[in-house]
């Protein structure tokens, strides 16, 4: 049986991808899945060709017929996504605030208005060297999480023969986060040293928390500030949270991500602190 | 004039240039400074206002009352995201699951469906210096936080000079916080990481017909892939913020690089190439 292993942020920009790189190309036999589905960033560096594409239908959106909208306002006037606009007296549905609840359809005396399924997003399978997993959210949609969903459910339809399903997170605490780690067997959160990077880290460890499943943290560019370096491991080591990697700041980590490569093809402080930090997981996760 | 600063990709620099923005323009005269990005605010890590109020902000959910529930179902089948289920003994809401859209409550033909508040976050505010600052905080476990921007954004609709930080990606919540903006400037950084991100979110502000800038961050001469694509697309570059190590050290400590005259000029330029300086010495 495989394992996942979710890797997540929080903050943005702490280095997440490059450490998920540098994972897959470490762990045996496993499969890349990149579900930061608003900036599928690891597919740019793999790569790889796609064998396969999905659509995703999402959710339903409203659709107002003005042939038979009467103006009444009543669907403005009940709608608690505030996504009915006038426009020149002309009633419209704005479908990136629409839910697809389906209570205007309801509601409608005129029964003006319909639901219909909305194209979401894309998902796909791809080769290089292996399978790769991604899937990429239509600009200002909504449903990020059945989305990973989605992608996830493949990944796992793909993984017969496979040890470990990678998992690139989508930052922050809400929906798309969360559905990235729901169900994994291990978390690993990745952290800066910077005031917004550790309260940021609080947030998601916390989040990892609810979600009652076993994680440790990683702090990236260790060495920008040592103080709050050494705030994160008190912080960590008070809750009882093991710190299975510091990685120094590198600016070969910058160079691999512009020859879009992994940092672990290189001879780097980095690289060396990224292949200990693989030691380290593998003995949680035994 | 609402100026949004947002970026695709997180950790390039989109909260660095709102608060020095905000904090320059402060100079000139009053600004309101919306931290939009609930789930992970860190605005007033920078602008260290002391918070004047909170208020919480509420979805109404519902809850089935059993002595009149009869177990018709219609509620389950009128419900477009599962949330609420009959069983054997009794209907059951997943509150996870629940948008608060109103249906079930309304389509119930005993009247058993009441609803209920429930708290998924809270905005703050406080005021001193030229700057009112506002921000939103998401409550762990929910899923969105667009509500919470809502609300947010609606304590201060008509101010003359407002600057928001935006949330990262290119989901709703960074719709929801763009809707009514004047300009929307895209932070950036010299990577093709950068450019792909950043080009997801210009596809928004573009569909919503806002006026659009980029800051590159961290900028690379030798990297000239962004600058050609913006060039290609007609896309004005407001600023290019070289790597300085200063920067980043100032920053990581909670502090305004702003304060320094090298780094004002900076903040300087892209209040004047936006228009939002001169909007606000009108």
């Amino acid at each position: 049986m495989f394992k996942q292993i979710a890797v997540v942020s929080g903050k943005g920009g702490t280095g997440k991808t490059t450490v998920t790189a540098a994972l897959t190309h470490l762990f045996k036999n496993n499969i890349p899945v990149d579900c930061d589905v608003d900036a599928s960033n690891l597919f740019l560096l793999f790569n790889p060709k796609t064998e396969k594409q999905y659509d995703y239908y999402g959710g339903k959106k409203a659709y107002i017929d003005i042939n038979k909208c009467s103006s009444c306002g009543l669907c403005a006037e009940i709608c608690r996504f505030d996504a009915v606009n006038i426009n020149s007296g002309e009633y419209s549905v704005d479908s990136y605030s629409c839910e697809g609840c389906g209570y205007c359809v309801i509601r409608c005396p005129e029964k003006a208005i319909e639901l219909s399924e909305s194209r979401s997003g894309e998902y796909y399978i791809s080769y290089k060297e292996g399978r790769f997993i991604h899937g990429e959210l239509e600009p200002g949609e909504e449903t990020s999480g059945g989305l990973i969903a989605a992608i996830r459910k493949k990944a796992i339809e793909s993984a017969d023969k496979t040890d470990y399903i990678i998992i690139d997170g989508s930052p922050g605490i809400g929906c798309p986060a969360t559905s990235s780690i729901t169900g994994v067997s291990y978390v690993l959160i990745v952290s800066e040293p910077t005031l917004s990077g550790f309260h940021d880290l609080i947030r998601i460890m916390e989040t990892t928390e609810q979600f009652r499943r076993k994680y440790s943290v990683v702090i990236n560019k260790y060495d920008i500030n040592t103080e709050i370096t050494e705030k994160i491991e008190k912080y960590c080591s008070d809750k009882n949270i093991k710190i299975t990697g510091k990685i120094p700041f590198d600016k070969t980590v910058m160079k691999a991500v512009q020859e879009s490569n992994s940092i672990i093809n290189y001879n780097s402080p980095a690289s060396e602190a990224i292949k200990k930090l693989y030691k380290n997981i593998t003995e949680e996760i035994k | 004039m609402k100026l949004v600063v947002l970026s695709g990709k997180g950790g390039v620099g989109k909260t660095l240039v709102s608060v020095n923005l905000t904090n320059v323009l402060s100079e000139f005269g009053k600004i309101v400074h919306l931290d939009c990005d609930v789930e992970e605010p860190n605005s007033n890590i920078f602008l260290k206002r002391k918070i004047d109020f909170t208020e919480n902000v509420d979805i109404q959910i519902p809850y089935a009352d059993s002595s009149k529930c009869t177990k018709c179902g219609l509620c389950s089948e009128n419900c477009q995201f599962g949330a609420i289920s009959v069983f054997k003994t009794g209907t059951v809401v997943f509150e996870s699951l629940c948008h608060g859209c109103g249906v079930c409550s309304y389509i119930c033909p005993e009247k058993a469906i009441k609803e209920k508040s429930k708290t998924i976050g809270n905005i703050s505010f406080g005021e001193k210096d030229n700057i009112i600052f506002g921000e939103g905080v998401l409550k762990i476990g929910e899923p969105s936080g667009v509500k919470v921007i809502r609300k947010l954004k609606n304590k201060y609709p008509d101010s003359d000079i407002i600057i928001t930080d935006a949330p990262p990606g290119a989901s709703c919540s960074v719709v929801e916080t763009l809707k009514g903006a004047d300009y929307a400037l895209v932070i950036t950084e010299s990577t093709p990481f950068g450019l792909h991100d950043m080009k997801a979110v210009l596809e928004i502000a573009l569909k919503m017909n806002i006026k659009t800038g980029v800051v590159i961050n961290r900028y690379d001469e030798n990297y000239k892939e962004t600058e050609n694509y913006l060039r290609a697309e007609n896309i004005e570059i407001i600023s290019k913020i070289p790597f300085i190590k200063e920067i980043a050290e100032i920053y990581s400590v909670g502090g305004l690089i702003s304060s320094k005259k090298e780094y004002r000029k900076i903040f300087l330029e892209i209040a004047e190439k936006t228009g939002v300086l001169k909007c606000l010495n009108k």
